[in-house]
C-alpha cells in the first residue's frame, strides 16, 4: 500500500473533530507500547464473514498464533473459524516464491472448500519484499472463477484502527455493489412495508446481535448485512441497497458509512445497543432516518413493551448494583456505548480509557458523563492500578488482555472485549451483563484471596489492594 | 530413524506451527526480573500475548520495538536502541531478551550494531544484561527459537573460559526444554533435590508461569523463575543435563565448553525414560534411588497393568512439536497403542527418532485426514484440535501450546512415575467413554416378545385400563 493511501485512510473527512489527531492514534514508542498492529484490525474486522475462506498471506506468526481466536458467531457455515497461511519459509522469502505459494493456496482453499469467495490479507513480510498480491488476486480469481479480494494490511502500516478501515476500504473497493438481493421469501409478513438496512461494525461477538435482531423482524426491518458479524458474502455484496446504514459502537470503519453515502446516497447514524437508552435510541433512529409512520408508530409501541420488561426483571440487580463505581477501559472504541449500559444499571463510571477512541468518541463521553470524568490515554497496567486507587473504583471493565493486571491487584473485572463468551447487547443482554457484573463483584473470593496466610506475621505482606473490599461499610462510604 | 512425509501442499490449514519468536520469548520469560522484547511491528507483541495469557491465564510481559512504515523501510536498528532505553529507564529489568520477528529478519536488522550502540550511548544501563536472538518465523517453529533462545542465554552469561566446573560440588544444570509445563519443572527439581543434589533449571517457568498470587499488585517484569546470577553459575557444577531432545545440541556445546559430563533425556514419561533419569541421578550423586520414588515406581506398573486393557491396540493421532509427540508417541508405544500418525509443524530430531511410526510434517487439516484414514481412536494435540477431534468423532487429550479451552491445563504434571500414571488414567478414562457394546441382535426366530410387550404397556397406559391385552 502507498504511503498516500494510508494517509488518506487515517484523515477521515467525517470526523468532526479530525484536525486534532489524524489517525487517533499517536506514533507507537519502541518499548513502551502495546496494541495490535493493521493486519490484526483488519482481519478483525472481516473474519466474521463466515462463508469467506481467510487466507493470510505471510510467515506462521500473523496466523499461527491468532487463528480461531475469536468470539464471533455464525449461524451457519464455519469456513471463517479455519485457520489459513501460506506460512512462508526463509526459501519463499529469498527466492521470491511467495507470489506462487500465494496463488497455488487460493486454487486449494477453492478446491478443497468451495468458499463463496476468498480473502487474501497481506502481512509484513511479503509487503516488505514486494509481493503483488493484488495482481496475484485477479489471475487467481479469473483463473478459478471465485471472488479473491485483497486486503493490504501488513501490520507496520500502523494502528489496529487504520486496519480496521483497510478492511472497510477493501469491502468498498471491491465487494459491495456487485450483486443484488435475493426477493424476501414468500411467506413473510406481508401486513407492512419491509424495509432493509445494514449495520456496520456489530461483530456478533458471543451470539450478542442475536439478542437484537428479533426486535428488528418484529419491525419490519430486514438486515441486509451486518459487517460482518454472521455476515455471508453476499450479504457484503448486497449493501448498497440498503435505505439506512448504522454504524455500530466505535467509528473504525466510518469510511464505509461515508463512502455509501457518497455513491449510494444512503444516510447513516451511529449508535449502540448496549444498555436499554441506547438500544432504544437505535430503534428510533432507525425508524426516523427511514420516515415510515407505520414503522415509528410500531417502533415506540415495541420500546415501550421492551423497556418496562426489561426493567422488571432488572429491578433486583439494580439494588444490588447501584453506586458501584467503575473503571472502563475498553482501549476507547467502545467506551461511550457501554458507560450507557453501565448508567442504566445505576453504576457511575469514574473514569474511562480514550486511548483508541476519536476526538468526536470523546465529545460523546463528555456529553454521557459530564466534564468530571477522568479520560485515560495511558492504557498501562501501572496507569490502570492507580486509576483504580485513585478514583475507588470497585470494578476494572476492560479486555481480556487486562484481566489478569486486575486479578493480581485482586480487583474484579469483566471482560468486555471481542474474546469474551457472554452477549451482551440489546434489552435481554443486559441481564447476562449484570449476571456477570454481580458474580464477581460479590464472589467471596476477593476475602479469601487477600487474607494474608495464618503464619505470616504481615511484615512482607502487601495487601494494600487498591479497592476497597466489597463489605458493606466501605460501599456506603462509596456511595 | 523413520521416513517423513513433507509439506505438499501450497497453503497451510489449521495451522499447527507456532512461530519461532514465540518460542524464544518464552525462554526468556523463564529467567528472574526479565522482559522479552520482540523486535517487529507491534501485531507480533499483541498476538504472542494473548497467546501466552489464554495459554496460561496469567499477565505476561513483553514489550516491541513498534516498527512502523517508516522505519520498516529505512532501518530500525534505533527502535531497539530506544526500546533497550526506555525499558531499562522504566523498570530496570535483570535481563532483557531481544528476539528478531520476521519483518525485521526480511528487512536486514544488524541487532548486534544496535546493542552496541546501546551500550555505547547508555552505560548507566551496563548493569541489564542483554540477550540478542535471530528467530524469523519464517524458519523453524516453536522448539527451535526455545533452543535458539537457551543458547543465546548461555552464550552472553557464561562465556567461553570463566566456568570453574566442579567448583559447586552439588550442583547440576538442567536445561528445559520448550514443552516442559510448570508441573513438569517442579518434578525435575524435586526429583534432583531428592538426591540431595542442587537443581538449577535454566530456565525456570515454574517460577515465574506456574499461576501463583504474588504479594505485589502488579509486575511489569517477571516475577521468579532462574535468576541471571544463577545462571552465571551454569558451567560450576558437576554435571549438564537436558530435557527434551531439541536442547540436547546446546547442552552438549554448552558441556563441552565447561568442560562437564552432560546427560540427555527426553520427555520424562513412561517407565523406561523415568527409570533412565533417576538412575542418572543417582550415579551423579552417588545416592541410592529415594523409597518413594521406588514406591511410585511400584503404583505406576499397577496402573499399566490396570489401563492397558484400555490403551491396548487403540489407534491414536499425536500432534504438537517434535519432542512432545516423540515422548507421548514412546508412552503410548510402551502401552500397545498404535500410534497411526504423528504430525509435527517441523521436522525435530526426536520425531527424527522415533521408530513404528512415520512423522507427517504438517498442519491440523493433515491430522484430521490422516487420523480418519488410520481410523483412530484417540487424538492427543493442543487446543486446536478440538474440533478435528470433534469431526472426528473421538476423544482429545490436550497436551501442549496453546490450551485455551481447559482451566490448569497449562501446569500439569506428566513427568515421572505419578505423572504418567495419571497421563494413563485419564487416557483409559477416555476411551471407557468411547465403550461400545455389541450391537443387540434380534433373532428371527426369538420367543422374546419385548418390543410387543412394549407396544402393550404403552397402549395400556394410554387407556389407563392396567390390563395387558393384545
Amino acid at each position: 500500500m502507498k504511503a498516500k493511501d494510508i494517509a488518506e485512510l487515517m484523515d477521515e473527512p467525517a470526523f468532526t473533530h479530525n484536525k486534532k489527531e489524524k489517525s487517533g492514534c499517536a506514533k507507537p514508542k519502541p518499548g513502551a507500547t502495546d496494541g495490535g498492529c493493521a493486519f490484526d484490525g483488519a482481519q478483525i474486522a472481516l473474519l466474521p464473514i463466515a462463508d469467506v475462506a481467510h487466507v493470510v498471506h505471510g510467515p506462521i506468526a500473523c496466523a499461527g498464533s491468532s487463528w480461531d481466536n475469536r468470539g464471533t458467531r455464525s449461524s451457519g457455515p464455519t469456513l471463517y473459524r479455519i485457520g489459513m497461511t501460506t506460512d512462508l519459509t526463509e526459501q519463499d522469502v529469498i527466492m521470491g516464491r511467495g507470489e506462487k505459494r500465494l496463488f497455488h493456496s487460493i486454487k486449494q482453499v477453492v478446491e478443497d472448500y468451495s468458499p463463496a469467495a476468498v480473502f487474501v490479507y497481506n502481512t509484513c513480510v511479503p509487503a516488505l519484499i514486494g509481493d503483488d498480491v493484488d495482481a496475484v488476486c485477479k489471475a487467481a480469481e479469473e483463473r478459478w472463477g471465485v471472488p479473491v479480494v485483497p486486503v493490504d494490511a501488513a501490520g507496520f502500516y500502523g494502528t489496529k484502527n487504520l486496519g480496521n478501515r483497510i478492511a472497510g476500504e477493501a469491502m468498498v473497493k471491491h465487494v459491495i455493489g456487485t450483486a443484488d438481493p435475493v426477493p424476501l421469501p414468500v411467506d413473510a409478513n406481508r401486513d407492512k412495508v419491509i424495509h432493509d438496512v445494514n449495520l456496520i461494525g456489530e461483530y456478533n461477538i458471543a451470539g450478542e446481535f442475536w439478542f437484537v435482531l428479533p426486535l428488528l423482524d418484529e419491525l419490519g426491518i430486514r438486515v441486509l448485512c451486518t459487517l460482518s458479524g454472521d455476515a455471508r458474502f453476499h450479504e457484503v455484496q448486497t449493501m448498497h441497497h440498503a435505505e439506512v446504514n448504522m454504524m455500530v459502537c466505535s467509528k473504525a470503519m466510518l469510511n464505509v458509512a461515508r463512502k455509501l453515502q457518497e455513491r449510494f446516497d444512503t444516510p447513516w447514524f451511529e449508535g449502540s445497543f448496549y444498555g436499554i437508552t441506547d438500544t432504544s435510541q437505535a430503534l428510533r433512529d432507525f425508524a426516523r432516518l427511514i420516515n415510515d409512520p407505520d414503522l415509528t408508530a410500531r417502533t415506540e409501541a415495541l420500546i415501550e413493551r421492551e423497556e418496562s420488561r426489561i426493567r422488571a426483571e432488572l429491578e433486583p440487580w439494580r439494588e444490588r448494583l447501584n453506586g458501584k463505581r467503575v473503571l472502563l477501559y475498553t482501549g476507547g472504541v467502545k467506551s461511550w456505548s457501554v458507560i450507557s449500559a453501565l448508567q442504566d444499571l445505576g453504576m457511575k463510571v469514574v473514569a474511562t480509557g480514550t486511548k483508541k477512541s476519536t476526538e468526536e468518541d470523546k465529545e460523546r463521553i463528555r456529553e454521557l458523563m459530564g466534564d468530571d470524568v477522568k479520560m485515560l490515554d495511558e492504557g498501562n497496567p501501572k496507569a490502570l492500578l492507580k486509576t483504580v486507587e485513585d478514583y475507588k473504583a470497585d470494578i476494572l471493565i476492560a479486555g481480556g488482555r487486562n484481566m489478569y493486571t486486575a486479578l493480581k491487584a485482586r480487583i474484579p473485572f469483566l471482560d468486555i472485549n471481542q474474546e469474551r463468551e457472554f452477549g451482551y447487547a440489546g434489552y435481554d443482554g443486559m441481564l447476562e451483563l449484570v449476571k456477570q457484573l454481580a458474580l464477581t463483584l460479590e464472589s467471596p473470593v476477593w476475602q479469601a484471596v487477600r487474607k494474608p496466610a495464618p503464619w505470616d506475621d504481615g511484615s512482607d505482606v502487601v495487601l494494600d489492594a487498591p479497592v476497597a473490599p466489597v463489605s458493606d461499610s466501605d460501599v456506603k462510604e462509596v456511595v | 530413524m523413520s521416513e517423513v512425509v513433507r509439506r505438499s501442499k501450497a497453503l497451510s490449514v489449521s495451522p499447527l506451527k507456532t512461530s519461532q519468536t514465540i518460542g524464544a520469548t518464552l525462554a526468556f520469560l523463564g529467567i528472574k526480573g526479565a522482559v522479552p522484547l520482540m523486535h517487529g511491528s507491534q501485531g507480533c507483541t499483541a498476538f504472542a500475548k494473548v497467546f501466552f495469557v489464554r495459554h496460561f491465564r496469567e499477565p505476561v510481559p513483553l514489550a516491541t520495538t513498534a516498527m512502523d512504515q517508516i522505519s520498516s523501510v529505512m532501518g530500525a536498528d534505533d527502535n531497539i536502541v530506544e526500546a533497550l532505553k526506555t525499558i531499562c529507564d522504566k523498570h530496570k529489568p535483570a535481563l532483557v531478551g531481544v528476539a528478531t520477528t520476521g519483518l525485521a529478519e526480511t528487512q536486514g536488522a544488524d541487532i548486534r550494531q544496535a546493542l552496541y550502540r546501546f551500550r555505547d550511548k547508555h552505560p548507566e544501563h551496563q548493569s541489564t544484561e542483554v540477550v540478542l536472538v535471530n528467530t524469523p518465523d519464517f524458519a523453524g517453529s516453536f522448539e527451535t527459537g526455545f533452543a535458539i533462545a537457551i543458547r543465546g542465554i548461555l552464550d552472553a552469561l557464561v562465556p567461553k573460559g570463566v566456568a570453574r566446573p566442579g567448583s559447586r560440588r552439588r550442583q547440576v544444570t538442567v536445561l528445559c526444554g520448550a514443552n516442559l509445563t510448570p508441573g513438569d519443572l517442579e518434578y525435575v527439581y524435586d526429583s534432583i533435590e531428592a538426591f540431595g543434589l542442587r537443581p538449577l533449571l535454566i530456565p525456570d517457568l515454574s517460577g515465574s508461569l506456574d499461576g501463583h498470587l504474588d504479594h505485589a499488585k502488579f509486575n511489569p517484569l517477571t516475577t521468579g523463575g532462574v535468576t541471571v546470577d544463577e545462571i552465571r553459575t551454569a558451567g560450576d557444577g558437576i554435571a549438564v543435563l537436558a530435557v527434551g531432545e531439541s536442547l540436547h545440541p546446546v547442552a552438549k556445546a554448552f558441556a563441552e565448553r565447561c568442560e562437564l559430563p552432560v546427560h540427555c533425556f527426553g520427555h520424562l514419561m513412561g517407565l523406561d525414560a523415568v527409570d533412565e533419569w533417576l538412575m542418572s541421578l543417582a550415579e551423579i550423586s552417588g545416592e541410592k534411588v529415594p523409597v518413594r520414588y521406588q514406591r511410585q515406581r511400584q503404583q505406576l506398573q499397577d496402573a499399566m497393568l490396570d489401563t492397558h486393557f484400555m490403551l491396548g491396540m487403540t489407534r491414536a493421532a499425536v500432534a504438537g512439536d517434535s519432542d512432545l509427540v516423540a515422548g507421548f508417541s514412546r508412552l503410548l508405544q510402551g502401552m500397545g497403542v498404535d500410534v497411526c500418525t504423528a504430525v509435527v509443524p517441523t521436522m525435530g530430531e526426536a520425531a527424527r527418532q522415533l521408530s513404528g511410526v512415520t512423522p507427517v510434517i504438517g498442519d491440523l487439516e493433515e491430522l484430521e485426514k490422516y487420523a480418519r484414514k488410520g481410523a483412530a481412536e484417540l487424538m492427543i494435540c493442543n487446543s486446536h484440535g478440538v474440533e478435528s477431534a470433534e469431526r472426528l468423532g473421538i476423544p482429545i487429550l490436550r497436551v501442549g501450546f496453546p490450551q485455551y479451552d481447559l482451566v490448569g491445563g497449562f501446569q500439569r504434571c506428566w513427568f515421572g512415575y505419578r505423572g504418567t500414571s495419571q497421563a494413563l488414567f485419564d487416557l483409559a478414562n477416555l476411551r471407557l467413554g468411547q465403550h461400545q457394546d455389541v450391537q443387540p441382535y434380534h433373532a428371527l426366530y426369538s420367543q422374546k416378545r419385548d418390543g410387543a410387550q412394549q407396544k402393550v404397556v404403552h397402549t395400556s397406559a394410554a387407556s389407563s385400563t392396567g390390563a395387558i391385552t393384545h
